[in-house]
């Protein structure tokens, strides 16, 4: 019941950030040079002006924009997205199919980066200024200072086309429609080269974070106690370090679901993924307001929730935090 | 023909390695002889997703590449760049130029089994061509009717002479057919057979993951017999161009059509035995990159100050250096592979002269001020290829050299139209002017004056000239073919000495195929062709 009090309260804290974000979007699309309908001439490769101010009409461009966006709120309070003007269908389901590819190597490119962030990250504490600390600490800085693009480039070009042992892009074999079991295993060697490339970056941050909050917590008094008893120093890092070194990192997570994202667009590009960072980058190409707003409405509810899990994560972690504080 | 054997030269004399010259010459002859393979599927890279597939209300290649392969044209071009039928068996134009009848072929049937008649012609002549289309409702403004006396006629009435030359030139792009039973309840616009498109050509559709892929099965009641070999197409949606040369390579495309590639990937797959890199298949989408004038700026609309600019431009540099053999210098709004209206190189032409450029100036009153700056100017580059964007530069560093300093404003798509053809915010522009077969379908639009303000690629320039909008629109209407390419000689001359627009450099699309296809790239439009003689070999 506290858990339910609390989300509902959360979520009402969110509506009004909610609404602002939405609206600045709107207006920073107002002030883009050009419409949805230009950049259908531009794709279309011409057009007469009587067709475009009819094109204009039936997407209700014609309108001011203060009813424009008035429309758009009103829809918004009935739970309506509204149409998209490239997919010509409910951005919803535009969003929904869109969905699960991003969701997928969201979740599994930060539980890449989180777990050897981890494990990396006691490694380097544990031999700090040693040689593991120096080679880990090394290729941190190496994967945090290369483009994500040219990682994904260059994993292609060595596993894809000189050893072939994985997929170049796309989210599934299209040549062979697999069932049950067999397309699971065929969408995650999909998603395998995708999922480090967007990992590596943050496996480099939370390798470093998770190094330097080990340092610190490793000298606190309690520490020394439990050394002091007699424990072996395997049972000292799990049993009484880990934990507290552990904040800082679930911290990160809920401010980098929002980085991932967008962070994503260039990594779902790169492998032709049909997420929601490369419907977003389209929609604003094409001037599709509807479908932009629609993805950052989702954005939010998706950043919003991931926080909301890491608050009870927190209390879980660490009990002087309790859920209502 | 004798183009592509020029285009070789050039590639043999520009680039050392005889491999891409032994590639593009040998494909055909060398596979005269095999028997063709039934089977096999064809993965084609699809750049950017359209909006919808249906090509008898959307004329650009990204539909053709698709739809054109599902629907079906009343007429395409044939491997010499004639017109020859295909739903249309054969044509007839009346001396005065305001009916042409065209005989339908017979025993065609649409996807869904329904046959294919002159109703459909008729429906989608005056409800898609003539309202819709881009392109289609120009060339088809004067179009009155469509009568069907029987099932397998439809007679195109005219108000105005339309000159059947040009008819047929444009009806390839112009003319894709759509079945009347499926369009003629509700918005056109809004039919959901435009993204399951059904049409009577050698695919059918099966497929459309939005962001993914499209997939077309082998239409087994084709008309044209033994055809298509082919089993399937699929066009895997991948934006990224880097990434698409690795799937090339990685063996998971054969074609990657229309320039799609980066530069640098073209010229080293060029290079690999496996693939084909070759201008050929495309000579009927030529494009010339554009330097667009702004005569709302007064130092503009003095004609010296245009020359000038054109005299300071070392166009033949810049096309060895940056664009290699995929492009040539040239010549005028008509490229040179328009062999019906290519006037010749004898029309004025302004030569890398940088002297000149300066005296123009001087004699225009534009003298050098504070720090050698005589006026300075901004150019909007448009965002559709790599070329342009080394084109604007290179604009920005020859101007400065003669006293104008540039400032380069990048926009996306949308804002570049918003801003050169709707707001006119711009001193120069540049971007590319799409040929397509007949001046008066892509090119007078952008010298003829009266083009209501916002529509793109027209002459948006605040530029007026009589003789021009006279040559033009007499040329539009001239039923006999030799005066009408007198005419567009005409029209070349005295654009290239107004100069509006100046349009110095040509290129043609490039096609990247696997080096198993065979019957590839022998029809001009060939990335938008039907495909139904395509066959893999094994």
């Amino acid at each position: 019941m506290r858990i339910l009090s609390l989300a509902g309260r959360r979520l009402a804290a969110s509506i009004p950030t909610l609404v602002l974000i939405l609206i600045g979007v709107f207006l920073l699309l107002q002030f883009a040079p050009g419409d949805t309908v230009d950049a259908m001439m531009a794709q279309m490769g011409g057009g007469d002006a009587a067709t475009a101010k009819e094109l204009r009409k039936f997407y209700g461009l014609d309108l001011s924009i203060p009813a424009q966006l008035g429309n758009y709120l009103w829809r918004l309070v009935r739970l309506d997205l509204g149409f998209s003007s490239i997919y010509g269908k409910p951005v919803a389901s535009v969003i929904l199919e869109r969905l699960p590819p991003t969701i997928l190597l969201m979740t599994a490119s930060l539980s890449f980066a989180f777990f050897f962030g981890l494990v990396f990250g006691v490694i380097a504490a544990r031999g700090v200024n040693r040689w593991p600390d120096t080679l880990i600490s090394t290729l941190g800085l190496v994967f945090y200072a290369t483009p994500s693009f040219w990682f994904g480039l260059m994993a292609i070009v060595v596993f894809s086309v000189y050893l072939q042992w994985l997929p170049p892009g796309g989210f599934e074999d299209i040549g062979t429609m697999r069932t049950g079991i067999w397309r699971v295993f065929d969408i995650a060697s999909h998603l395998v080269l995708p999922t480090l490339t967007l990992g590596l970056i943050f496996l480099a941050i939370y390798l470093r974070i998770m190094r330097a909050s080990m340092l610190e917590v490793l000298n606190l008094d309690y520490v020394r106690t439990a050394r002091a008893k007699g424990l072996d120093e395997t049972r000292v890092v799990t049993r009484h370090v880990l934990r507290n070194a552990l904040l800082p990192m679930v911290t990160l997570i809920g401010l980098q679901a929002g980085t991932m994202l967008g962070g994503s667009v260039v990594v779902e590009s790169v492998f032709s993924l049909p997420g929601l960072g490369r419907l977003a980058y389209e929609s604003v190409v094409q001037r599709d307001l509807n479908t932009l707003l629609g993805i950052v409405f989702v954005s939010a509810l998706l950043v919003i929730s991931v926080n909301f899990v890491v608050d009870l994560i927190y209390a879980r972690l660490d009990p002087r935090i309790t859920a209502e504080a | 023909m004798d183009l592509t054997r020029l285009e070789i030269n050039r590639r043999t004399a520009l680039l050392t390695s005889a491999a891409i010259a032994a590639n593009v010459i040998n494909p055909m002859r060398a596979f005269a002889q095999e028997t063709p393979r039934k089977g096999g599927v064809f993965n084609v890279h699809y750049a950017a997703e359209q909006r919808q597939l249906n090509p008898s209300i959307q004329a650009s290649t990204g539909v053709y590449i698709i739809g054109g392969k599902i629907q079906e044209n009343l007429v395409d071009l044939d491997a010499n760049g004639q017109p020859v039928g295909v739903l249309a068996e054969s044509w007839e134009g009346t001396p005065d130029g305001k009916t042409v009848t065209f005989k339908l072929r017979q025993g065609v049937t649409w996807h869904d089994g329904k046959p294919f008649t002159s109703a459909d012609v008729e429906f989608t002549a005056m409800n898609m061509w003539k309202k819709i289309l881009n392109y289609g409702s120009t060339l088809q403004l004067f179009l009155t009717a469509v009568e069907t006396p029987d099932a397998h006629t439809a007679i195109f009435k005219y108000e105005r002479p339309m000159p059947l030359n040009l008819l047929l030139r444009a009806l390839p792009d112009l003319g894709y057919v759509s079945a009347k039973h499926l369009y003629e309840n509700g918005d056109i616009r809004q039919n959901p057979t435009n993204l399951a498109p059904v049409g009577t050509g050698p695919f059918k559709f099966v497929k459309y993951e939005r962001g993914q892929y499209i997939i077309a099965d082998r239409n087994e009641n084709y008309w044209r017999p033994n055809a298509p070999y082919l089993d399937r197409i699929v066009w895997k949606v991948i934006t990224d161009r880097a990434a698409a040369s690795a799937q090339m390579e990685a063996g998971e495309l054969h074609y990657a059509p229309f320039s799609s590639l980066t530069l640098s990937d073209l010229a080293r797959l060029g290079k690999d035995k496996r693939f084909i890199v070759s201008t050929k298949g495309n000579e009927g989408n030529a494009r010339t990159n554009t330097l667009e004038f702004n005569f709302r700026r007064k130092e503009l609309s003095d004609i010296r100050v245009r020359r000038a600019i054109a005299h300071a431009i070392n166009v033949p540099f810049f096309i060895e250096n940056f664009l290699g053999d995929f492009a040539k210098l040239g010549t005028g709004p008509i490229p040179s592979t328009s062999t019906d209206f290519y006037p010749g190189p004898n029309t004025p032409q302004y030569a890398y002269d940088k002297a000149k450029a300066i005296a123009l100036l001087n004699e225009a009153g534009f003298k050098p001020g504070t720090g050698g700056t005589r006026f300075s100017l901004k150019l909007l580059p448009a965002p559709w290829g790599e070329d342009i964007s080394l084109w604007s530069t290179f604009i920005q560093q020859s101007l400065g050299e003669i006293g104008i300093p540039v400032d380069i404003v990048r926009n996306d798509g949308g804002g570049f139209l918003k801003q050169v053809y709707d707001e006119h915010a711009f001193d120069i522009a540049t971007g590319w002017h799409q040929y397509r077969n007949d001046p008066a379908v892509s090119t007078t639009v952008w010298y003829r004056s009266g083009q209501p303000k916002g529509a793109p690629w027209t002459n948006q320039w605040g530029w007026e000239d009589k003789n021009v909008d006279k040559t033009i629109d007499d040329a539009a209407t001239e039923v006999d073919p030799a005066k009408r390419k007198a005419l567009y000689a005409q029209f070349v001359k005295e654009v290239n000495t107004e100069l509006p627009v100046w349009m110095p450099i040509e290129q043609i699309f490039l096609t990247t195929i696997t080096a198993k296809a065979r019957n590839h790239s022998n029809t001009p439009r060939w990335g938008s062709a039907s495909w139904h003689d395509l066959w893999l070999s094994a």
